[in-house]
């Protein structure tokens, strides 16, 4: 299909013994960023790496930009960007001289090679170190220079595994500003994290991949839907009067949770308007002081908390997320 | 796509010599370790079992041919420390040609061994040592040293893709040393036992070494050595360029 960027159907990766991708299937449309939200050792790395060509499959069928990975892996690599788990850049070279190496090897010619050099390294901040051997680069700037390495051609396919993972609250915010601006210019980006936030703020889907496939996907409202809509958070100003209020709003007592220490009541709602009217008069009528009342969608980490424990199974590494 | 090949070796050759740009010391102890070599046997340890005539002229084309053959470890060192650079994956992840990371590697290589070379004969001259040849027979000895070092090469960039880990490499490096000395650098296989004599005859080594020193017209040198000189690095070649290669592509796939 025109409109698909990646396709993969039944993707299968085992090493030795231990399947890595057990069928995992997966549709990105041109144009749009597509999370992939999963634990540790859940197969996001695998996924990338054989997108990229770097890793051959077992089994299934994979497409990127409408190439095989496996018998087109050629024409694959000219229209795709990697950004890997781990920095892949000469640490003995300067920033410029790497991105000049990039640019040569993408056979774009020695001068406009170092056109592009010099414009990525002002557009990621890093022309005053470019002359700097990579060795000495913060953890944060080699994130940068390497999201440079993986932009030199502007590809048609971006694959970024785990891009601000090791990244403090800065540089995070510097390579999400980076994801966001390359959307607009219709690349395609393949996102794998273990952080829902950021699954949340960049991608137009989401895929929850867990032991090598996938378990839910949609946007990140439709996952949120799945854990059984919306709830309503009340925060009373007397921590006192928690009880009174429990018995008192017109909720199903049952559902109602409790939290003393920041004085909340929240619970699940069907109808959000009718929910909203109810609770606003019976505190009205009833002199209970709110001070805040809101609908809210569920967050991410419940949901993913509510589709792993469905999918529970034994071996589970799960302690990164 | 061909058109490329040429200019993504290029490319690759680049970078190893901007490596040695950034690290000139490195560069410098590679060249003085086969000086101190030649040093320490002509004067510390001296002899020449076996040897009728001046044994630094017997010596000095010997060294010359053990330096190519030592190259084996420099290589493989290189190859197993990039190899598990995370900029492989890059590099494979590219549309450059195949193998040029490893052609660069091949030229960057054969360059140090040229330049180790001139040093080395230099030195040699320095402490007396005199080629009685044609200037054309010269320049065919330097020819065969530096074809053996490129059948080294191959060996070297094979086998370090085999070992795969740098603490590998030294285990390869214990077997290259013997192999190294169980030649005929040092003193004439007549002068030894037969059994060793032998082996120290058939060595790849020995014969590039014999023929070279037949080129230069000095002691220890046999006429009709220099087929075998030719010959043996070729079929090494033949070996280890396509099994390097294929190796380098399915890396980790
Ligand atoms: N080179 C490898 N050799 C053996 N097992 C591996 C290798 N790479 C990954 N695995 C295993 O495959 C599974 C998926 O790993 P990975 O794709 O790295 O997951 P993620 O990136 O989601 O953390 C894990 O169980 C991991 O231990
Ligand atoms: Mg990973």
């Amino acid at each position: 299909m025109a409109d698909t960027a990646i396709g993969v159907e039944g993707a299968h990766k085992k090493y030795g013994e231990r399947a890595a991708l057990d069928g995992l299937d997966l549709r990105v449309a041109r144009g749009t960023v597509h999370g992939v939200l999963g634990p540790n050792g859940a197969g996001k790395t695998t996924l990338v790496r054989i997108l990229s060509t770097l890793l051959r499959p077992d089994g299934g069928r994979i497409e990127v930009a409408g190439r095989d990975v496996v018998t087109d892996a050629r024409e694959v690599r000219r229209r795709i960007g990697l950004l890997g788990q781990h920095a892949a850049l000469d640490e003995e070279l300067s920033g410029r001289q790497n991105l000049e190496m990039f640019g040569r090897l993408h056979h774009l010619g020695a001068r406009h090679a170092r056109v592009r050099a010099g414009e990525l390294l002002e557009r990621f901040g890093l022309t005053d170190t470019g002359r700097t051997a990579v060795r000495a680069y913060s953890g944060g700037m080699r994130r940068r220079l390497d999201l440079a390495a993986s932009l030199i051609t502007e590809p048609e396919v971006l694959f970024l595994d785990e891009p601000t993972t090791g990244l403090d609250p800065r540089g995070r915010a510097e390579v999400w500003a980076s994801v966001r601006s390359l959307v607009g210019g219709g690349t395609t980006v393949l996102l794998t994290t273990q952080y829902l936030e950021e699954a949340d703020q960049l991608a137009d889907r989401i895929s929850v991949v867990d032991h090598g496939r996938v378990v839910a996907d949609g946007t990140a409202d439709e996952l949120k839907t799945l854990t059984g809509g919306d709830r309503i958070d009340v925060v009373l100003r007397d921590a006192g009067q928690l009880g009174a209020a429990v018995a008192l709003l017109p909720l199903p007592a049952a559902d109602i949770s409790v939290d003393a220490d920041r004085r909340l009541l929240s619970a699940p709602v069907v109808d959000r308007m009718a929910a909203l009217a109810g609770v606003v008069r019976a505190l009205e009528a009833s002199g209970i002081e709110a001070a805040d009342v809101a609908l809210r969608r569920p967050t991410l980490d419940e949901v993913f908390l509510h589709l792993t424990a469905c999918d529970d199974r034994t071996d589970r590494t799960k302690e990164a997320v | 796509m061909s058109t490329y090949v040429l200019s993504d070796c290029w490319t690759m050759t680049r970078r190893e010599l901007a490596h040695w740009a950034r690290q000139p010391v490195q560069v410098l102890v590679l060249l003085v370790f086969p000086v101190m070599l030649l040093l320490m046997f002509g004067y510390l340890i001296g002899g020449g079992r076996g040897v009728e005539g001046s044994y630094v002229d017997f010596l000095v084309p010997g060294m010359l041919a053990l330096t190519m053959a030592f190259g084996l470890e420099g290589t493989m060192l290189a190859v197993t420390q990039d190899l598990n650079k995370g900029v492989i994956d890059r590099f494979r992840a590219m549309p450059m040609a195949n193998g040029a990371v490893l052609v660069g590697r091949c030229a960057a290589d054969m360059l140090q061994s040229a330049v180790g070379l001139a040093v080395l004969i230099s030195v040699g001259h320095a402490i007396g040592w005199r080629t009685h040849g044609t200037p054309g027979a010269f320049l065919g000895a330097v020819g065969l040293l530096l074809l053996f070092r490129f059948a080294m090469l191959w060996i070297g960039i094979h086998l370090a893709m085999v070992a795969g880990k740098p603490e590998m490499v030294q285990a390869v490096q214990i077997l290259v040393w013997p192999v190294g000395f169980l030649s005929n650098a040092f003193a004439t296989p007549g002068s030894m036992p037969s059994w060793l004599g032998t082996a120290v005859e058939w060595n790849p080594m020995s014969q590039t070494a014999t023929a070279v020193r037949d080129l230069f017209g000095g002691p220890g040198g046999e006429p009709g050595h220099v087929g075998a000189a030719v010959l043996w690095p070729l079929a090494l070649v033949a070996v280890f360029f396509p099994l390097a290669v294929r190796r380098f592509a399915r890396l980790s796939r």
